[in-house]
C-alpha cells in the first residue's frame, strides 16, 4: 500500500482554515524563519479518509478479533465510556492552575478525585495520585517514591528485587531511578524461589518488586510473608497491577502487605489501547508514603469543593505535565461507576472462570510449564510441537490466517516457546471454543505436517516480514526531506 | 445490572464450563487464595446503566466554568481540530488494537506511525524520530538521560525559560541519579544566549533549552549549538510543533535532539492528557532513542511492510540496560497528530503557523499600547508573548476568570521575581473581537 506521502500531489489544498481577520503582522526575520515549509503531505479529505480507513483495515483489534494477548487484558472497550469521556474534553489544564483557577474546574478535578478514591478502595491503598500516564511510569513513580521514603529516613540502600518472571518494565523502571537489580529465580512450584529470595534480602534492598498472579498466571502463595520479610530489613513491596483484572474485590494488594502498587486504567479498566497508547497508571501508596507523592494533588475541602495541593515539601515533584492521561481516567471512571461493586467482582470471577476453560481444553496437546490452576491467563509452552520444527510464532501465525490475534508469545522469558493466553471476562464460549478448535487443530498440523507453518500466514496484506532487513537498514524515515 | 458488566456468559454455560475444568464452583478457582489473603473490604457503590452513568457524567461537566474565553497557554494549546482527525482515528481497528507485536495483522498500525516519524522527521528538520513518548515534559526528560548516555558525562546545563513543569520533570527524573543538572536563571527581554554558552566546558553532556521559550520568544540557537558541540556536548530543544510551519526547525538551529508536546498537533485540551511526546534525533544516535521505533522492511514475496525494530534497546528485551523503561506510549495521539497534518497539508500547516503568529502579533501590539502595561520580549514572538502590568499579574488574572477570560498564566508562582508579568497565548482560534474585548477587559481590570 502506498505511503499518505506517495500520494501526494503538489499545490493540492487540504482543509481550509478560517481567513485571518487581523492585518499581517511585519514577519520573522530569516535567520528565524525555517528555510522552507516542511513536506507534508499534500492530499484531498477523500484521499486522506480512504488512506486511512484502508489502513485501519489492515489491523486486527478487539472490535474485529478475539485477542488474547496475554499480560495486556484485551477486553472489550465499552462504547458509552468514549462518551462519557468526551463531555470532559474543552477544558484547558493550565486554568486550575490559575490563581483561584481550581474553582473553574470542579468538574474535572472531581472526576480526578474520585476516581483516586474508587482506586484506594478497590486496591486497599491510602491514597493515589493518577499522574503517571502509563503503567511503567507508575512503576517508576512509585520507585522514585520508595527512593525518597529511603533518603528521608537516612537509609542506604542499593538494590530493587525483581523475580525473574517479571514484567521487563520493573527492573527498567527501577534502573531509571538509579537502583541495580537483584533478579530472584522462578522456582519449581512457578513463583519466586523462597530460599533465593530470602538470601538476596539484606538491609541494603530498597525494594521488592511483586507482580501477582504472576506472570505465569500463578497466585503466589507466600506473598504475606515475602511481603514481612522485605518490611523486616525496612525494604517496601511494589504490586505491578497488571494482572490486576484476576482479583478484583479477591484479594486487595494493601490488606496484604503492599506498600506501592500501579493499575493500569487500559488494561483493568476497560479503556481502548489505541493502537500502543495511551493507558493511565495511578499509583496508589499507603501512609507512609503519602508525603512524597507526586504534586501538585487533588484534595478535597471540608467544604465538598476540590482544590490543588502544591506546597509539599517532601514530593518527589512532577513526573509528568498535568493531572494524568485525564480522557483515558474519565473513560476508567465510567467504566468503574457503570459495574459498581457487584460488577467488579464478576469481571475477575468470569476472567478467572475462562482461562482455566481455555487451559483445561488445551492441555492434553500443549506442554503446561507448571500444572497448577492458574488466574486470569494460562501459559503454554510450545516445546511439544517445537521438536518437529513448530515453534510459538509459527502457531501464532497459524492462528493469523484463522483470524484470531495471537495470544503473547516467548514471554515471560523464563519459558521456553511461552504461549500466554489471557481470553478476559468479556469473550463468550463460542468465541473460546472457536479458539480452543484452531489451537488444536494447529497442534494436530504440528504433528502431521510441521512444514506447513513456514509459509503462514497467507491472509493478511503481507507475509512474514524480513526483521533483520529492518534493523540492518534502519529505514525509520520516508524518503529524504 | 444484570448480568453485570459485558460478561456474556450464561448460567448454563457457567456450568458447562466448571465442568470442563473439573470443578464445581468459581469459588473453587479462587482457592489457592488462602482466606487469611483475602479483600477486607470492597465498599462500592451499586452499578448504574449506561444511561444513569451518562446523566452522571453530564452534571459532573456541568460543574467546570463554561465558555471560558482562553487565553492561557503554558504548554496547551487551544487550537482547531479538523473534524477528520476524530472521525479516522476513532476507527474500531486503530482504536482497540494494541502494541504492534504481530506485524503480519498489524500493518495499519505500524505504516501509520511510519508516516508519523516521517511528519516528525521533517516538522523538526532531524533524521530519525521514535512512535512517540508519553508528553512533552517526560519526552525532555527522556532527552536528557538520552544525552548522558551519548556522551558519557554527568552534566547538564537547562535554561530556565524552558517551561517550568518540563524542567520540574527533568529534576525529579533525575533526582536519584548522580547527576549535576545547572539552571541557569532567565531574564526577561535579554534573550541573548550568553549566560548558557558560558555555562559550557568540556563536562556539559547537553544543554536544554525551549523554543519558542515559556516566555514566547523565538531565539536563535545557532551559535550555542557550535559551541556545546565544539565542547562535546549535544544540544536539545524542546519545540512547539505549530510554530515549526514557520520558525527555524531544531535542525536547521544544529540541535542533536529536538522533543515537544504533540497535544497542539490535533490532541484536544481535555484538562491536560493525553497528548504525546516528540522526539527526534540526528540518526547516529537512533541506537539511543527510547521507546518504539518503526522500521521499515520486505515480507518474502519482497512486498514492502513495517516491523518495530531495533527492539534490543528495550525494556521487553534488554530489562534494566534498556534504553527506557516505556511501554506503552501514546500510539493514538501520534496518530492524530499524522492525520492533522496530513489533513492541512504542506501549505495548510504553514498557513496556520502564519495565522497564529498574526492574531498574537495583533494581541501583543494591542496591549503594548495600554498605559502602564508593557511587552518584555527582547525579540521576536510565536503565539505567546510575556507582559509586565503596573499591577500583580495573578490578582488581575483572577479578577478577569470572574468575567469568563483566562487572562494568561501569571509569572510569579514561577518566577517569584515576575510577580508582574503575564504570558499571554492567542491561537488561530480567537478571533479579532475575543481579542479586542480582552484587550478592553484588562484594561479595565487595571484601572481598578
Amino acid at each position: 500500500m502506498q505511503l499518505i506521502y506517495e500520494q501526494s500531489i503538489p499545490g493540492r489544498p487540504g482543509v481550509s482554515l478560517p481567513a485571518s481577520d487581523v492585518p499581517p503582522a511585519a514577519g520573522l526575520s530569516a535567520e528565524l524563519r525555517r528555510a522552507e515549509a516542511a513536506v507534508l503531505p499534500e492530499v484531498s479529505e477523500l484521499d486522506l479518509v480512504r488512506h486511512f480507513t484502508l489502513l485501519s483495515r489492515r489491523n486486527f483489534s478487539v472490535d474485529t478479533n478475539f485477542y488474547p494477548l496475554g499480560s495486556c487484558t484485551m477486553k472489550y472497550n465499552a462504547k458509552a465510556i468514549e462518551e462519557a469521556a468526551r463531555a470532559f474534553v474543552p477544558y484547558h489544564p493550565m486554568v486550575a492552575l490559575l490563581p483561584h483557577g481550581a474553582s473553574y474546574c470542579q468538574g474535572s478535578l472531581a472526576l480526578a478525585y474520585e476516581l483516586g478514591r474508587t482506586l484506594t478502595e478497590i486496591t486497599g491503598m491510602d491514597e493515589v495520585t493518577t499522574q503517571p500516564l502509563a503503567g511503567a511510569h507508575g512503576e517508576m513513580t512509585g520507585i522514585m517514591m520508595v527512593a525518597a521514603y529511603h533518603r528521608a529516613k537516612g537509609n542506604k540502600k542499593r538494590y530493587v528485587v525483581v523475580p525473574d518472571s517479571s514484567h521487563g518494565t520493573n527492573p527498567a523502571s527501577a534502573a531509571m531511578v538509579g537502583y541495580e537489580i537483584i533478579t530472584v529465580p522462578t522456582a519449581a512450584y512457578g513463583d519466586m524461589d523462597l530460599e533465593r529470595f530470602r538470601e538476596v534480602m539484606t538491609d541494603e534492598v530498597a525494594a521488592v518488586m511483586m507482580t501477582c498472579p504472576n506472570t505465569l498466571g500463578l497466585f503466589n502463595p507466600h506473598i504475606r510473608e515475602i511481603c514481612d520479610l522485605a518490611h523486616d530489613h525496612d525494604a517496601l513491596v511494589y504490586y505491578d497491577g497488571a494482572n490486576l483484572n484476576a482479583i478484583l474485590g479477591k484479594v486487595r494488594p494493601g490488606d496484604v502487605g503492599f506498600d506501592v502498587i500501579h493499575v493500569n486504567l487500559h488494561k483493568t479498566f476497560g479503556t481502548p489501547h489505541g493502537g500502543g497508547g495511551p493507558g493511565s497508571g495511578p499509583v496508589g501508596v499507603k501512609k507512609e508514603l503519602i508525603p512524597f507523592l507526586p504534586g501538585p494533588r487533588i484534595v478535597r475541602n471540608d467544604d465538598g469543593s476540590y482544590a490543588l495541593e502544591s506546597a509539599l515539601p517532601e514530593s518527589i515533584g512532577r513526573t509528568a505535565g498535568f493531572f494524568g492521561n485525564f480522557g483515558v481516567m474519565a473513560k476508567a471512571y465510567a467504566y468503574m461507576v457503570m459495574l459498581g461493586r457487584a460488577g467488579l467482582i464478576q469481571v475477575s470471577e468470569q476472567a478467572v472462570l475462562s482461562a482455566n476453560y481455555v487451559m483445561s481444553r488445551l492441555k492434553d496437546l500443549y506442554e503446561l510449564p507448571y500444572e497448577t490452576s492458574c488466574m486470569h491467563e494460562c501459559v503454554f509452552s510450545a516445546v511439544r510441537q517445537a521438536k518437529n520444527g513448530v515453534h510459538a510464532i509459527d502457531i501464532a501465525k497459524f492462528l493469523i490466517d484463522r483470524g484470531f490475534h495471537p495470544p503473547t508469545v516467548y514471554f515471560p522469558l523464563i519459558v521456553k516457546e511461552a504461549i500466554m493466553i489471557e481470553p478476559t471476562e468479556t469473550e463468550s464460549k463460542e468465541t473460546l471454543d472457536a479458539f480452543i478448535a484452531v489451537m488444536r487443530e494447529a497442534a494436530e498440523l504440528a504433528e502431521r505436517d510441521p512444514a506447513a507453518f513456514a509459509t503462514l500466514p497467507q491472509s493478511m496484506p503481507v507475509s512474514r516480514l524480513d526483521e533483520t532487513k529492518a534493523a540492518r537498514e534502519q529505514n525509520v524515515c520516508f524518503g529524504s526531506w | 445490572m444484570s448480568r453485570a458488566g459485558y460478561c456474556p456468559t450464561t448460567p448454563e454455560e457457567e456450568r458447562q464450563m466448571l465442568d470442563a475444568i473439573g470443578v464445581t464452583s468459581i469459588d473453587d478457582l479462587f482457592r489457592p487464595i488462602a482466606p487469611g489473603l483475602r479483600a477486607k473490604s470492597f465498599d462500592l457503590p451499586d452499578g448504574m446503566s449506561e444511561f444513569e452513568m451518562l446523566r452522571t457524567f453530564q452534571e459532573l461537566a456541568a460543574k467546570n466554568a463554561q465558555h471560558l474565553v482562553t487565553f492561557v497557554g503554558g504548554g496547551y494549546y487551544d487550537h482547531l481540530i479538523p473534524t477528520v482527525v476524530d472521525h479516522l482515528t476513532g476507527r474500531a481497528e486503530f482504536y482497540t488494537a494494541y502494541t504492534p507485536y504481530q506485524p503480519e495483522c498489524a500493518q495499519g498500525t505500524l505504516q501509520a506511525l511510519f508516516e508519523y516519524q516521517t511528519a516528525i522527521c521533517r516538522l523538526t528538520g532531524l533524521d530519525v524520530a521514535n512512535a512517540s513518548l508519553y508528553d512533552g515534559g517526560t519526552a525532555l526528560a527522556e532527552a536528557a538521560l538520552m544525552a548522558l548516555r551519548v556522551t558519557g558525562r554527568r552534566r547538564l546545563v537547562i535554561d530556565g525559560a524552558v517551561n517550568p513543569f518540563h524542567r520540574e520533570i527533568v529534576r525529579t527524573y533525575l533526582a536519584n541519579l548522580d547527576v549535576e543538572l545547572l539552571e541557569i536563571p532567565p531574564k526577561l527581554g535579554l534573550e541573548d544566549d550568553a549566560r548558557l554558552r558560558a555555562a559550557i566546558d568540556g563536562s556539559v553532556a547537553a544543554v536544554l533549552v525551549q523554543n519558542p521559550n515559556f516566555f514566547g520568544s523565538v531565539s536563535d540557537f545557532r551559535r550555542l549549538a557550535d559551541e556545546i558541540h565544539a565542547a562535546g556536548g549535544l544540544l536539545v530543544v524542546s519545540t512547539y510543533p505549530v510554530s515549526l510551519g514557520l520558525v527555524a526547525t531544531p535542525g536547521e538551529m544544529g540541535a542533536d535532539i529536538a522533543v515537544g508536546d504533540g497535544q497542539s498537533l490535533g490532541n484536544p485540551l481535555s484538562f491536560g492528557g493525553p497528548s504525546f511526546g516528540l522526539i527526534a534525533s540526528r540518526k547516529e544516535f537512533i541506537r539511543n532513542l527510547p521507546g518504539r521505533i518503526i522500521g521499515e522492511t520486505v515480507d518474502r514475496h519482497g512486498e514492502r511492510g513495517f516491523v518495530l525494530t531495533l527492539q534490543a534497546r528495550e525494556q521487553h528485551i534488554k530489562r534494566h540496560k534498556a534504553t527506557s523503561n516505556i511501554c506503552s506510549n501514546q500510539s493514538l495521539c501520534a496518530l492524530r497528530g499524522l492525520i492533522f497534518l496530513s489533513s492541512l497539508g504542506r501549505q495548510g500547516f504553514a498557513e496556520l503557523a502564519r495565522l497564529n503568529y498574526d492574531k498574537a502579533e495583533y494581541a501583543k501590539q494591542a496591549l503594548g499600547r495600554l498605559s502602564g502595561v508593557e511587552v518584555m520580549n527582547g525579540g521576536a514572538t510565536f503565539n505567546e508573548f510575556t507582559v509586565c502590568l503596573p499591577k500583580d499579574a495573578a490578582e488581575v488574572v483572577a479578577g478577569l476568570l470572574r468575567k469568563g477570560v483566562a487572562a494568561g498564566v501569571p509569572l510569579g508562582s514561577y518566577y517569584p521575581d515576575m510577580g508582574h508579568c503575564l504570558v499571554v497565548t492567542v491561537t488561530e482560534k480567537r478571533t479579532r473581537e475575543e481579542i479586542d474585548t480582552f484587550v478592553r477587559q484588562l484594561e479595565g481590570a487595571l484601572c481598578n
